[in-house]
């Protein structure tokens, strides 16, 4: 396992490594100056020359690259030059806003989608399979923004049971959490579906398995085949699925939280494209990349540790 | 006569499928005595999986039971409640898989898939443990203590074959039930294999059904062989009379182009000409008479009884 884990571990790293580069190349490959871009066409050439000074964009382009580097090593990701902060202040200062939002939204979804993906696979053809179906096809069919946006109408400005706005008074865990539900439903809803009918889908392959035949004739009780012995099995892919999720919610969760007005991520990287702020662009997409890449391992590993298939196999990525 | 552990009367099973009704087995009557090996032989197709899956109830979705009966030690298995059902299974009957490949969960250690068969016990999680390290010894497996600890996929086929008949023999049944065990088996597997299931039948006391393709291993484990065709019994008696003296025309041709020494590998059947009939489409009369060289008038027009008092066959030529 903890051969799997150093192995897994190290070519996040590389993924990381080369998603950087990427950025890098990306925003150095942008038609047109970025201190221009930054400070409009009108700016006087001296800003200009000072913008591009501060911004460390005089200097060979090696040289950037390696200063970029040595920076990010530090977890030093640049100066906004608007507000004169560090952008690693600025970005971590949002993200548990978004994480807790993703979280919430995630976890919920897999409480629900999981035994409900369960029992319609169980019950195949019964009416809760057919309700699930239908309602998963449509949570899954509706954008997160149209949800989020009949959510803040009826739950929140007609009947008035949830707040509208903001994450809540800091330090109060009770006021925080009742701010929380309607953008994790939000954003979370669809999720129910498509994690309700990956389970399901799983879940019924699996049952057929000819191991399930072997637990049966065992007459081990039904509920411990289909827990212990199926769902186990069953879960694998959406592990996998809930490590992308996750890692592109992050970035994704931008809709609930520009209608909820919710600080986060994904407004910051909002105002921050509006704003042409690159540092704080190139930060906030820097850490989500990251978070991605993170949570895609954690999905791994977690499927390595149920799958003992996976942790002994050679070729595994 | 001692009464039986297993008695099958007149039992049909068929299958709903796209193309109709499928009938998988007609009119079947078998019996196990306590302590016997029972073997069933026929070709892929002849329904015996499905008959063996209608003992321990665990059919597919399918499946229909069209008629019969099935005694386990004089209970009527098919008007069991489900409950009662699931008490019986891998602890009245118990059974061995066809594919050993497929029939371990992938993700428990063999240690916990054979301590959570023993979920009717009340002993302490280490017992069992033990429990299963003496059974795996039993069936030959080296260093039980370490294989508990093992994944299926650590294990090779033969390996994993003596697992599922440790396991199949850890809640001591009345009837162990192996649907071709040793099929996926290469040839040398299968002969060991056979060898210790026939001493473990005897330190056990168990009565065996035990499928299979294969009439050499028939011949050298069982005392009683019943012969399916085309989810009908042609044949039944005991090993030695039916192999010395087949009475049905089918089994005189299986017999005919076996090899009938068990050292030598055929994963199938001999091939006699012609092919099953069709499930759906049954024909008149009897079931063999397509691929029959001794058919007569009658064989066109009355499918034949099983008749004889040991030795019994289903043919209206050999009835004569
Ligand atoms: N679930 C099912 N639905 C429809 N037909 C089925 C089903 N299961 C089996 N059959 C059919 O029933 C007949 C008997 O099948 P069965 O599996 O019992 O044969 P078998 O003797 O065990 O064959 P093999 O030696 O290949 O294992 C075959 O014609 C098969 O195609
Ligand atoms: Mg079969």
């Amino acid at each position: 396992m903890l051969r799997f884990i150093t192995r897994r571990a190290s070519l996040s790293l590389l993924i990381l490594f080369l998603a950087v580069s990427l950025l890098f190349a990306m925003i150095h490959m942008m038609p047109g100056d970025p201190a221009s871009v930054i400070l409009g066409p009108k700016a006087s050439p001296e800003l200009k020359a000072e913008l591009n000074q501060r911004m460390g964009l005089d200097q060979p382009m090696l040289a950037q690259l390696g200063r970029f580097y040595a920076d990010l090593a530090r977890g030093d990701l640049g100066v906004d030059v608007f507000s004169d902060r560090e952008v690693a202040d600025i970005v971590f200062e949002q993200l548990p806003y978004t994480l807790v939002l993703v979280l919430a939204a995630i976890g919920g979804a897999t409480l629900l989608g999981i035994p409900l993906g369960c029992f319609s696979a169980i019950r195949r053809n019964s009416l809760l399979d057919r309700i699930t179906a239908v309602m998963s096809v449509a949570f899954i069919a509706i954008p997160s923004f149209v949800v989020a946006l009949y959510l803040l109408l009826w739950l929140a400005v007609k009947w008035r049971w949830f707040p509208a706005m903001g994450a809540g008074a800091s330090g109060d865990i009770a006021d925080q959490a009742r701010h929380l539900v309607l953008p994790a439903i939000a954003l979370g809803l669809g999720w129910v579906g498509y994690i309700a009918r990956l389970v399901r889908a799983s879940m019924l392959e699996v049952m057929e398995e000819n191991h399930i035949r072997t637990a049966r004739a065992f007459g081990l009780p039904e509920r411990s085949i289909i827990v212990h012995y199926a769902l186990r099995i069953a879960i694998l892919p959406t592990v996998t699925i809930l490590g992308l999720g996750i890692g592109s919610m992050l970035s994704g969760a931008l809709f609930a939280e520009i209608v909820f007005s919710r600080p986060g991520i994904g407004k910051l990287l909002h105002e921050a494209v509006i704003t042409r702020n690159y540092p704080v662009v190139m930060g906030s997409v820097l850490v989500t990349t990251s978070f991605f890449v993170l949570s895609t391992l954690v999905a791994d590993v977690v499927n390595a540790a149920l799958d003992p298939r996976l942790r002994d196999s050679r070729r595994s990525s | 006569m001692t009464s039986p552990v297993l008695d099958v009367r007149r039992l049909s099973v068929s299958y709903q499928t796209g193309r109709g009704t499928l009938r998988a087995l007609r009119n079947v009557n078998m019996t196990v005595q306590p302590g016997r090996i029972v073997g069933i032989v026929g070709e892929s197709g002849c329904g015996k999986s499905t008959l063996i899956s209608t003992i321990i109830r665990l059919l597919a979705p399918n499946a229909r039971i069209d008629g019969g009966s099935i005694e386990f030690m004089g209970r009527d298995l098919l008007s069991l409640e489900s409950e009662a059902m699931r008490a019986l299974r891998g602890d009245g009957i118990s059974m061995v898989f066809q594919d050993p490949m497929t029939s371990l969960n992938p993700v428990m250690t063999i240690g916990r898939q054979m301590t959570d068969i023993q979920h009717r016990d009340n002993r302490s999680r280490a017992d069992k443990l033990a429990r299963a390290a003496r059974l795996l010894e039993r069936v030959g497996i080296a260093d039980p203590a370490e294989q508990l600890k093992r994944y299926p996929h650590h294990l090779s086929g033969g390996m994993r074959q003596r697992v599922a008949i440790a396991m199949a023999l850890m809640t001591e049944p009345a009837l162990l039930i192996a649907d071709e065990p040793t099929t996926a088996l290469d040839a040398t597997l299968e002969v060991q294999i056979i060898h210790r299931l026939r001493q473990l039948q005897q330190d056990f006391g168990c009565a065996v059904l035990f499928i299979s393709h294969h009439l050499g291993v028939i011949a050298e484990l069982c005392d009683e062989v019943v012969v399916m065709y085309a989810g009908e019994v042609v044949e039944t008696g005991s090993t030695r009379e039916v192999f010395l003296a087949p009475r049905h025309p089918y089994t005189r041709k299986l017999l005919e182009c076996d090899p009938g020494r068990i050292e030598e590998s055929t994963r199938h059947l001999p091939v006699i000409a012609g092919k099953l009939p069709d499930l759906v489409d049954l024909p008149k009369g009897c079931v063999f008479r397509s691929r029959c060289d001794e058919s007569i008038d009658i064989c066109a027009r009355k499918p034949p009884e099983l008749e004889g008092d040991d030795h019994c066959a289903a043919c209206h030529v050999v009835g004569q």
